[in-house]
């Protein structure tokens, strides 16, 4: 599949035509609002339950709204989420470092490579300092200083101290927080809970997003839950390269289903690596484990100034090793944004300079850091990193220097929302990892948690209440249930009924594998034109030979990972193409074709200045958003 | 390496559960166990088998899904969770029995699936500080002393996976809900509702069907997380302190 056609442009995002700094209050004054005594008659549907769900079903439920809450997970503590370590951006300037809303801003625009909305961009960096506030209220135990005072440290791309973080777990505690205020309301009656319970599909009816089909993943029954608005918070697509930092069951089934119904796909092709991640141990191997980027604060990245030298790290003298981020780029070092780290170390490792098993890794050496300040200071800062590498390795990190390389993390694509964070099926409002809205062409480090809890604490609450004081629902058409229905019915009958030969893991690593060599670090169009031409025979395959045991009226987890390898298949293709389309490098987006004589990304703003959102189609239609950058100018990025 | 794996197989809730034992060959070392798991399983469906049902997400230690009980000790011989333990903690040759969480508390759903939503509920009774959005004051105007911060982020990185109950003679949840109330109970924002919160969740602990504790120690010395001893006597005292102000 080459093949699209250009449809109409979007020419309006929503956000108000005032100057930047007032477009948020503007928005939200303008807002419709709904009567506290006429809220509960409102159902809101909210389909995962990490920190952008999981904030917005107990930002909702406070407000007097009847939320419906569904996870997969047997907890909605256990949502991905949980697993971020580094820490959460907010401009608090309490180092008095010259941090300010602006900078983060500014920051947020050009780590993303300008391919982002200012627009967006900037409210994110306006709430920020609020989520900080929220989350200590909550109990949420940041680190803190001697005075009692909150403690911050610097992350990739920038160089000021704005990350607020609680040990290496500041995922997982910030969760917990929602976590706890959304059993708050659990207790309240104000949340009904459907956790192991999977979206399968979207109810539109008269055009608007009107509830969804869910299976209960404990006893298989299939049901329809119909509400008055549809939040789909449900995360990324890393998965589609099988071997990534995300979670086993983290998928694109539900933004998947709702782009076939009719959401728009933004740059599907903008995927993160990070740079830090534990090297893959063998054929075995199920997923990958990241390292915080935090670690790059005092750990220093180097190969071997000698191609395959076999000398172990500690007898290799300081002479002859290549600290090649310091050496590339002096002013930024080892914190440079995290598709250049990524690139950098895999143009090393391609060079041959490479260490460990296979060549497919860089060091990650504290011995100057445990000289300067004591190994008890870096217990305390990255202990429990420390921990973890040693656990899954077998080596100990304070003696000898960590291994890395980069892994798929992270996807800046996703269903295209407008400023109020509301997709193009009117009442189905898109937050989190599962949007495409902030983060450009690549996402700083300690963003993500930031952008999730903004969009369910403060931006989804405010536009959802103008949604449904403004709009007239109809009756839910019963025909437009029994289809959903009926057609998530029958692909599972359809998946059970092959009975082939493979299994289902089979297919996902095959696909995992494809993707990432021809879709990952580095892409070029004979290879994206090659993986277009094996995808829809490999999908083809699946349908025919895939084997699933047991039955659909069962815990089934064969069948639960099958449906997610299908929609897999189906997305993959359109990554592959969205990165065929853009003719350009940027941010995550490396196209061999496009760089710097120096081998860095060479954007072409006069052509690719846009958000690519996908019609879902045969072919598929593609609608250009311009982007309009009247704050940051386009430049090249530099941290040299 | 060559292991023997004995694994409760369940068909159901209400189904006679049995250990049934499967041979897993070449394995290596560097696999964790829930990978070994995942090879038995590919043998399975090969063989045209039902594949081993078990919980697992993250595989990083962190999200609390995976637990299962490893020659009778919860998550295995290491002190950390099931997929973060390694074959290299085992032995060419061994024979390795694979178990549910066993607890009156967590009923068991299929083969090493067992329902933990009455961890979810002690929550939900009180594991919680009101600060409904929106409300919540600078983060800086109330400052928290270090060791007491710490010592609250210490109990608040409990990862709600039940081997401290599984772990326990009793199938007591006593160092879960003391984990959280301690967490709590230690900073400014969460003192006003300290007294309710303990009675609250205690009585929801007992009315799930957990045991009582008999300071054991047995959870502490499961728990993949380090949650301390001393946070039951911070339950216990917190409790007492509760009930007399009545």
């Amino acid at each position: 599949m080459t093949d699209y056609v250009v449809g109409e442009a979007i020419a309006d995002t929503k956000a108000p035509h005032v100057p930047l700094e007032s477009r948020w209050d503007e928005r939200k004054f303008a807002a419709k609002l709904v009567n506290p005594a006429n809220r509960r008659r409102h159902r809101v549907i909210v389909v995962g339950t990490g920190l952008a769900g999981g904030s917005a079903g107990a930002t909702l439920a406070e407000q007097g709204y009847h939320v419906v809450q569904f996870c997969f997970q047997d907890s909605p503590r256990r949502a991905h989420s949980v697993a971020a370590q580094g820490g959460i951006n907010a401009a608090k300037n309490y180092r008095n470092d010259g941090d300010s809303v602006y900078r983060l801003f500014h920051d947020t625009v050009k780590g993303g490579d300008f391919r982002a909305r200012e627009s967006n961009v900037y409210r994110l960096a306006q709430v920020s300092a609020q989520i900080i506030d929220q989350a200590v209220a909550q109990g949420v135990p940041f680190a803190r200083e001697y005075g009692g005072l909150l403690d911050t440290r610097s992350f990739g791309g920038v160089q000021v101290q704005r990350t607020f973080y609680a040990r290496g777990q500041t995922g997982q505690q910030l969760l917990i927080g929602a976590y706890q205020a959304l059993s708050r309301q659990i207790d309240a009656g104000n949340v009904e809970l459907h956790a192991r319970t999977e979206m399968l599909d979207l109810v539109v009816s008269g055009g608007r997003a009107r509830g969804i089909v869910a299976r209960d993943l404990v006893t298989g029954e299939i049901t329809t839950h119909l509400a008055d608005a549809v939040v789909l918070a449900t995360g990324g697509y890393g998965n589609v390269f099988y071997l990534s930092t995300n979670a086993k069951g983290s998928n694109a089934t539900a933004i998947w289903r709702a782009h076939k119904r009719g959401a728009y796909f933004a740059n599907p092709c903008f995927t993160q690596i990070h740079p830090t991640c534990i090297p893959r141990s063998g054929e075995h191997q199920s997923k990958l484990t990241l390292m915080s980027e935090s670690l790059r604060n005092d750990g220093r990245i180097w190969v071997p100034k000698r191609a395959g030298d076999p000398r172990p790290p500690g007898e290799i003298p300081e002479e002859e090793r290549d600290y090649y981020l310091e050496r590339l780029y002096p002013s930024f070092g080892n914190l440079v944004p995290r598709d250049i780290a990524s690139r950098a170390a895999k143009n090393v490792c391609d060079a041959g300079f490479g260490v460990g098993p296979g060549g497919l890794g860089v060091y990650l050496d504290f011995a100057d850091a445990i000289g300067r300040l004591g190994r008890p200071a870096i217990e305390a800062r990255y202990g429990n990193l420390f921990d973890m590498y040693q656990r899954i390795t077998a080596e100990d990190p304070y003696a000898v220097p960590m291994r890395i390389y980069p892994a798929i993390h992270y996807t800046m694509g996703g269903l295209w929302v407008d400023y109020d964070l509301q997709s193009t099926i009117p009442g189905l409002f898109v937050i989190g990892e599962a949007n495409f809205s902030d983060h450009g062409a690549n996402r700083l480090g300690a963003s993500a948690l930031m952008q999730g809890l903004a969009d369910g604490y403060f931006v989804l609450p405010a536009t959802l209440n103008d949604y449904l004081g403004s709009t007239r629902l109809d009756d839910v058409d019963p025909d437009a249930v029994a289809q959903a229905e009926t057609e998530a019915r029958q692909r599972i009958t359809r998946l059970l009924a092959v009975r082939g030969t493979r299994s289902v893991d089979s297919f996902h690593r095959e696909l995992g594998l494809l993707m990432w060599d021809h879709c990952g670090m580095s892409r070029t169009r004979e290879g994206l034109r090659k993986a277009l031409d094996r995808v829809p025979s490999l999908r083809a395959e699946f349908w025919r030979d895939v084997r699933i045991p047991g039955g659909a009226a069962e815990l089934n987890q064969e069948l639960e990972k099958a449906g997610r390898v299908a929609d897999f298949l189906e997305l993959a293709e359109l990554m592959l193409l969205d990165a065929l389309v853009r003719e350009e490098s940027c941010g995550g987006h490396f196209r061999e074709e496009h760089q710097t004589p120096s081998g860095e990304a060479q954007r072409d703003d006069e052509n690719f200045a846009h958000v690519a959102a996908w019609e879902y189609g045969t072919p598929p239609v593609l609608h250009r958003e311009q982007l309009v950058f009247e704050h940051v100018h386009p430049t090249q990025r530099s941290y040299t | 390496m060559n292991l023997t794996v004995r694994i409760w197989r369940q068909p159901g809730p209400a189904a006679e559960g049995r250990l049934v034992s499967y041979p897993v060959e070449d394995v290596s070392p560097d696999m964790s166990f829930l990978e070994l798991l995942d090879v038995l399983n590919q043998q399975l469906i090969a063989a045209g088998e039902d594949p081993v049902a078990f919980d697992h997400d993250c595989r990083e230690g962190i999200c609390g899904s995976c637990g299962v009980v490893i020659n009778g000790e919860a998550h295995g011989p290491e002190r950390t969770t099931s997929c973060q333990l390694h074959l290299r903690s085992f032995a060419d040759g061994d024979v390795i029995d694979v178990e549910p969480w066993r607890a009156k508390g967590f009923p068991v759903i299929k083969d090493l699936v067992v329902d933990r939503s009455a961890l979810d509920r002690i929550v939900q009774a009180g594991g919680y500080v009101t600060a409904p959005t929106g409300s919540a004051p600078d983060a800086h105007a109330t400052p928290v002393p270090k060791p007491d911060a710490d010592l609250a982020f210490d109990n608040a990185t409990c990862i709600g996976c039940g081997a401290c109950v599984a772990a326990c003679p009793n199938g007591s949840a006593m160092l879960f809900t003391a984990a959280k109330v301690t967490h709590l109970s230690l900073l400014p924002q969460g003192r006003p509702e300290r007294a309710r919160r303990v009675l609250d969740m205690v009585e929801t602990m007992d009315a799930e069907g957990f045991g009582g504790c008999t300071n054991t120690g047995e959870c502490v010395a499961s728990c993949p997380k380090g949650i301390p001893f001393a946070s039951i006597a911070a339950l216990n005292r917190e409790f007492l302190s509760a009930s007399r102000r009545g």
